[in-house]
């Protein structure tokens, strides 16, 4: 296995043994299921289908419901397909926290970002603003400035950077370190942030 | 349980230093490791405040060196330290001695309280 799905609990800080303060996640992970084998002969790659997080049935369609049948357990929030994972793990198996992560393992870690609303260049795309805060300037100091030449080309070139809707994109943030793992309670603890908010799902890769 | 609550129980060190309040007079006693060698070094000075819960837990102590005010903050579960002695208890009438940056010499004295 290569990796799983969890949900993110909140942030905390530990001690390392020289005493420094080290800012980590901890991300819950209860066992995930096997919802699908897939393999060279069948659909010419090999991967694993893994599902996380219980669903209502009366949210979920019939089609999800008969694919969750099929492997024998309730319906889920999250189906997620772990490409080339290496596994003996067949239809319906659990796959625990400890048998994929031990501590030291460095992890990627994809959520969705928090969102930002609709945001100014400066925040969005980390522009500078123009010129000065004195000097007689007044409000360009978070202005994007200019946005193209004149009348050639004469129009604004398709995806010049500019404010709108911020988040929500979803992000990986890779060479995370495991820290730590609680097998007993099914958590894990990353070191340093991971994106989206408290109870988003998170996708651990090695 | 809560898992973060769970996650600082499992981790952090339980600290058995004996109880102080803002405005006693305590030294502190903490390890420096520098390269390969560990030494120990003593902060003695008076407690200005005590901040947070849980983990995050901290206290500041105050001292007067060669006459400059210096303060250090600690977390009560920091690994780095070895050792709080109470110097002396002192008698307050807040939790935050802030107004002690302000003040010099005499002035600058806490009470001792007296049981």
């Amino acid at each position: 296995m290569n990796g799983l799905i969890g949900k993110k609990i909140g942030m905390s800080s530990l001690y390392d043994e020289q005493g420094k303060n080290i800012a980590c996640t901890v991300i819950e992970m209860n066992p995930n299921v096997v919802t699908q084998v897939k393999s060279e002969d069948t659909d010419g790659y090999n991967s694993i289908q893994l599902a996380y997080g219980e669903a209502k049935a009366k949210n979920t369609s019939n089609a999800l419901k008969g694919h969750f049948e099929k492997a024998g357990t309730g319906p889920k929030m999250k189906l997620i397909e772990f490409k080339d994972a290496i596994t003996d793990k067949s239809l319906g198996d659990t796959v625990r926290v400890e048998e994929v992560f031990i501590e030291g393992d460095l992890v990627d870690a994809t959520g969705i970002s928090k969102g930002k609303g609709f945001q100014g260049v400066v925040k969005r795309h980390g522009f500078r603003g123009v010129g000065d805060a004195t000097h007689g300037q007044h409000n360009r100091l978070r202005a994007p400035g200019s946005i193209g030449a004149a009348s050639y080309p004469a129009k604004v070139f398709k995806g010049m950077r500019m404010a709108g809707r911020t988040g929500t994109d979803r992000v990986k943030i890779q060479n995370l370190e495991v820290l730590k793992v609680f097998p007993e309670k099914n958590l894990l603890v990353i070191k340093g942030a991971v994106p989206g908010h408290k109870g988003s799902f998170i996708i651990i890769e090695k | 349980m809560d898992p973060i609550k769970f996650v600082e129980e499992q981790t952090l060190i339980k600290p058995d230093f004996p109880d102080f309040r803002p405005g006693d007079h305590i030294a502190v006693t903490y390890r420096i490791i520098e390269g390969d060698k560990e030494r120990s070094q003593v902060f003695k000075g008076d407690v200005i405040q005590i901040n947070g819960s849980g983990g995050t837990k901290t206290f500041t102590i105050r001292k007067m060196s060669n006459g400059v005010g210096v303060e250090r903050i600690f977390p009560f579960s920091s690994p780095i330290l070895s050792d709080i002695k109470v110097l002396k208890r002192g008698k307050v009438r807040r939790a935050k001695l802030f107004y002690l940056r302000d003040l010099v010499g005499k002035k600058a004295r806490i009470k001792e309280r007296r049981r």
